[in-house]
C-alpha cells in the first residue's frame, strides 16, 4: 500500500481541465482558500435555516476532510489484498435519524438532492429538512467554484469520496465510502436524477423552477422519497446499475413462451395499444413486449425500465394503478401513463413480493379502462391455458437460483451479462446471477462483495486501461473479470482458488449459462404490430 | 366476492336501493346496467367513489380495508389507485368502483379525470394532524366547482382514530364543519377497521 499521499497515480481518473478536487494533490494556495472561505459563505446560507452555527461546523469537518488518499493500482492478474472494507452500523432508515449522532455520519453513503437556492430536496438518510444548513453548505462549495469559472466535480479523502453532480437545477451530491469510484457514484446520480424526472420531467422542473427559483421541490416529491430509497438500497446490493442491464427471472423455456404469446396478443388487442407491455415479479423481469414502432425506434433503455420497475414493480396489492410516467433516456420531456396491477389477486389472495405486476405504458392519458381490458385478458387467456397457476408456484417457490447450481462448488457467486444473442435479446440487456447465500447472506457481507464488483468493473472499463481478464484476490475472496466481445462476467470464488483453476471454473459456468440460456433470459421478447401505431411515442405533455 | 351480509344488518337494504336508483344519471360512462343471477333479475348498480385528501392521511388504507378487509403499511399511492367492490344485497348488486387519488399535487390532473361521474366523494383526513382537515377543505371547494350539490354526496372522514392520544383535531371540530356544510361525517380507523364498513355504506345510502 502507498503511503496517504505519496502516490503520483490515483484510482479516479483524472482529466485535464475536469476539475477533480482532490486537496492533497493540489496543496496550492487555490485550495486551501476554498477551505478557508467555507465557514463564511456557509454561514450566509445557513441563516436563513434552523439550524444552529456549530452543527454546520461539525458537519462540514465531516464531509470536507482534506486528506487525500489514492487508492492503490495493482497491475492487473496481480495478487494484491484490498483493504477491508468499513461497514456501517446496519439501522434503519428514518426520517426521524438524527443528523447530530455519529451513526448517521458513518453511513456507508449518504445522497443528498437540492435546488440551486440550496433549499433541501432530498436525503437518503436523515430528515433533508435538518440538513437545510449542511447543505446550504453544499452549495456554497459548488457558487464558489462556479464563480471562478470552474466546476467541482468530486472530492477524494482518505476514507470519502465526494461526487457533486450539477443537473438542470438541481445538485445531486454523493459523500459515499464504498469503494465505488467517482464515476460509478455519477452514474448512481445520474441515476438518482432520471428518477426525479421520472415522476416530474425535465420540463416540468425546469417551469417551477423558473417561476420561483426558491420553490420548494419537495412539495411536488412528496411521497417519491420511498421511491428513491427504495432505488438506492436496492442498487446497494444488485448488479442493475453496474451492468446497466435488466435483472430476469429464470423460468422453463416453455412457459416463458406462452406467456410472452399471451402478453404480446393481448397487448396488440387493446385499443389503443399500450407502447409497452412488462411483466415482472419482485423487480425481476418475466417477459416484456414492444409496440414495433417503439421497438424499431431504438433499444429499450435498461436504466428506463429499472426506473418503471422501481416506480411500479412492487406497487401489488394497491390496487390497479393508474399514474403518469416519463422515461428520461426515452424522452424526458415527455409523460406515458403506466397502469400496474397485479396478476391473477383471486387465486393468490397473498400479494407481496410473489406477486406478478402486470406494467403497461400508454400514450393516453384516458387510456384507463383499455389498459385494464387487456389485463383482464391476459389474465383470462392465462387461466385458461394453465399458465396462470404455474407462474405464481414458479414466483412463490424461490425464483433464483443457488451459486452451486452451475456445478462448481468453489464459485460463490458471479454476475453474468451475455453481450450476444437474437437481435430482440440485444435491445432488452440483461443479466443474470444467483442469489447471494452464505458467506454473503448478511447486508455487510453483500456490500462488500459489491464493492469488490465495483472496483473490478472500474478496473475493466477504465477509460485509460480497458482490461480483458482482471484475477483479483482480496482478503476473504478472490474474483475474476473476463470480458469478450461476447458477454461480461465476474465471478467470486473461494480464496483458495488458483488462477487456473477459476479460469476453468469460468470455462465450466459459460457452458452450464450457454445451456440454460432460454431458462435465464428473454431471448425473444415479442414486438407486436397495433393496429393504431402512434410512432411519434410519447405524448408531449400539455 | 359477495361481502358478509351479516355486517351491514343496520342499514335498510331496500331504502338504500331505492335512493341508489336515482342517483344514476344518464349519459354518465357507468349505466346501471340492470344484471341477471341465478336466483331472477337482479339489477347492478356502479357506483362510483373518489377518496380525496393529503398525502399520507389513510386514503389508501381505507380502500384496501374496506376492499381486501385487511391492513398494511403501504408506500404513497403513485398516481390513482383503482378497487373494486361488489356488494350482494338481497334486491340488487352494487358493483362499487373507488378510485383512490395519490394526494400529491402533481397526480391532480390526471385523477380529475376519473372524479367525473363521481356518485359519492370521500374526504379524508387525519385526526393527528389539524393541516390536513384545512387541505380537505380546499379539497371540498374544488369539488363544489365540479359538481352541483345534488349530484354528489360528500363525507367527511377524519381517519387513524387508533392514534386518538396524539389527536389534533376534535371530534366536534369535523363534526361541526360538515354539518355547516351538509356532509357526512364519520371517525375512521383503518387500522383498527372502525367505521370503515360503514362510511362506505352511508354513502351508498344516502
Amino acid at each position: 500500500m502507498a503511503a496517504p499521499g505519496s502516490s503520483p497515480r490515483d484510482g479516479t481518473p483524472e482529466r485535464p481541465g475536469e476539475g477533480v478536487m482532490s486537496p492533497a494533490r493540489h496543496p496550492s494556495g487555490e485550495d486551501e482558500e476554498v477551505a478557508a472561505e467555507l465557514p463564511a459563505a456557509m454561514m450566509s446560507l445557513g441563516r436563513h435555516h434552523r439550524g444552529e452555527e456549530e452543527e454546520d461546523e461539525e458537519e462540514e469537518e465531516a464531509v470536507t476532510s482534506p486528506a487525500c488518499h489514492p487508492s492503490e493500482e495493482e497491475e492487473a492478474a496481480a495478487a494484491v489484498a484490498l483493504p477491508a472494507a468499513v461497514t456501517s452500523p446496519g439501522c434503519r432508515r428514518g426520517a426521524e435519524e438524527d443528523v447530530t449522532a455519529a451513526g448517521w455520519r458513518c453511513r456507508r453513503k449518504h445522497v443528498f438532492v437540492l435546488s440551486e437556492a440550496g433549499k433541501p430536496i432530498y436525503s437518503r438518510h436523515g430528515n433533508e429538512e435538518a440538513l437545510a444548513a449542511t447543505m446550504g453548505v453544499m452549495m456554497a462549495l459548488v457558487s464558489f467554484i462556479q464563480s471562478g469559472g470552474n466546476a467541482i466535480r468530486a472530492i477524494c479523502s482518505e476514507d470519502r469520496t465526494l461526487v457533486f453532480e450539477q443537473r438542470g437545477p438541481l445538485l445531486l451530491v454523493s459523500v459515499s465510502r464504498t469503494r465505488q469510484t467517482a464515476a460509478q457514484l455519477r452514474r448512481e446520480l445520474a441515476f438518482v436524477h432520471e428518477q426525479i424526472l421520472s415522476l416530474l420531467t425535465r420540463g416540468g422542473i425546469a417551469r417551477v423552477f423558473a417561476r420561483r427559483r426558491g420553490y420548494d421541490l419537495r412539495r411536488l416529491l412528496a411521497g417519491a422519497e420511498a421511491v428513491l430509497d427504495r432505488l438506492l438500497s436496492g442498487a446497494a446490493a444488485d448488479g442493475r446499475l453496474l451492468l446497466g442491464a435488466a435483472r430476469c427471472l429464470p423460468l422453463p423455456a416453455p412457459l416463458r413462451r406462452a406467456v410472452s404469446a399471451a402478453l404480446r396478443r393481448a397487448a396488440a388487442s387493446a385499443v389503443p395499444a399500450p407502447a409497452l407491455a412488462v411483466l415482472a415479479a419482485g423487480g425481476r423481469l418475466v417477459t416484456a413486449a414492444r409496440q414495433r414502432a417503439l421497438a424499431e425506434g431504438g433499444r429499450l433503455c435498461a436504466s428506463d425500465l429499472h426506473l418503471l420497475l422501481n416506480l411500479l414493480g412492487s406497487g401489488a396489492g394497491a390496487g390497479e394503478v393508474w399514474t403518469p410516467v416519463c422515461l428520461p433516456r426515452f424522452n424526458p420531456d415527455g409523460y406515458f401513463y403506466a397502469y400496474a396491477a397485479a396478476l391473477g389477486e383471486e387465486e393468490d389472495g397473498g400479494g407481496g413480493d410473489s406477486a406478478v405486476t402486470l406494467i403497461l405504458l400508454s400514450t393516453e392519458r384516458e387510456g384507463f379502462y383499455a389498459a385494464a381490458g387487456c389485463r383482464r385478458r391476459l389474465e383470462e387467456t392465462l387461466r385458461a391455458q394453465g399458465c396462470l397457476g404455474e407462474l405464481g408456484a414458479a414466483v412463490r417457490g424461490g425464483a433464483g437460483y443457488g451459486p452451486a447450481r452451475a456445478g462448481a462448488p468453489e464459485l460463490r457467486h458471479f454476475l453474468y451479462k451475455p453481450l450476444e444473442g437474437p437481435e430482440e435479446m440485444q435491445q432488452l440487456p440483461q443479466f443474470t446471477s444467483p442469489e447471494l447465500e452464505e458467506p454473503y447472506a448478511s447486508e455487510e457481507e453483500q456490500h462488500r462483495l459489491f464493492d469488490l464488483y465495483h472496483y473490478l468493473h472500474s478496473r475493466v472499463h477504465s477509460p485509460h486501461r480497458p482490461l480483458r481478464l482482471l484475477y483479483h484476490v482480496a482478503e476473504k475472496e478472490t474474483l475474476l473479470a473476463w470480458v469478450t466481445s461476447k458477454f461480461e462476467l465476474y465471478g467470486c470464488f473461494s480464496p483458495l482458488v488458483t488462477k487456473a483453476g477459476a479460469i476453468g471454473v469460468l470455462t465450466k459456468l459459460l457452458r452450464w449459462l450457454k445451456k440454460e440460456e432460454d431458462w435465464l433470459f428473454i431471448r425473444y421478447p415479442p414486438p407486436y404490430c397495433a393496429a393504431p401505431a402512434r410512432p411519434e411515442g410519447a405524448e408531449s405533455e400539455g | 366476492m359477495g361481502r358478509d351480509l351479516g355486517r351491514h344488518e343496520s342499514f335498510n337494504e331496500s331504502s338504500l336501493l331505492q335512493s341508489a336508483k336515482p342517483q344514476l344519471p344518464m349519459g354518465m360512462a357507468q349505466k346501471a346496467t340492470p344484471g341477471t343471477s341465478l336466483e331472477g333479475i337482479r339489477p347492478t348498480y356502479l357506483y362510483k367513489v373518489v377518496l380525496l385528501g393529503s398525502t399520507s392521511v389513510g386514503k389508501s388504507s381505507l380502500a384496501y380495508r374496506y376492499v381486501k378487509n385487511d391492513f398494511k403499511e403501504s408506500l404513497p399511492t403513485v398516481g390513482c389507485s383503482f378497487f373494486t367492490q361488489t356488494l350482494n344485497l338481497e334486491a340488487g348488486t352494487v358493483k362499487f368502483e373507488i378510485w383512490d387519488t395519490a394526494g400529491q399535487e402533481k397526480y391532480h390532473s390526471v385523477c380529475h379525470l376519473y372524479y367525473r361521474g363521481a356518485h359519492a366523494a370521500l374526504l379524508v383526513y387525519d385526526i393527528t394532524n389539524k393541516e390536513t382537515l384545512n387541505r380537505a377543505k380546499l379539497w371540498l371547494r374544488d369539488l363544489e366547482k365540479e359538481f352541483l350539490p345534488d349530484e354528489i354526496v360528500i363525507a367527511l372522514v377524519g381517519n387513524k382514530t387508533d392514534l386518538a392520544a396524539d389527536r389534533e383535531v376534535a371530534t366536534e371540530e369535523g363534526e361541526e364543519f360538515a354539518r355547516t356544510k351538509g356532509l357526512l361525517f364519520m371517525e375512521t380507523s383503518a387500522k383498527s377497521n372502525h367505521h370503515v364498513n360503514d362510511i362506505f355504506m352511508a354513502i351508498v345510502s344516502n
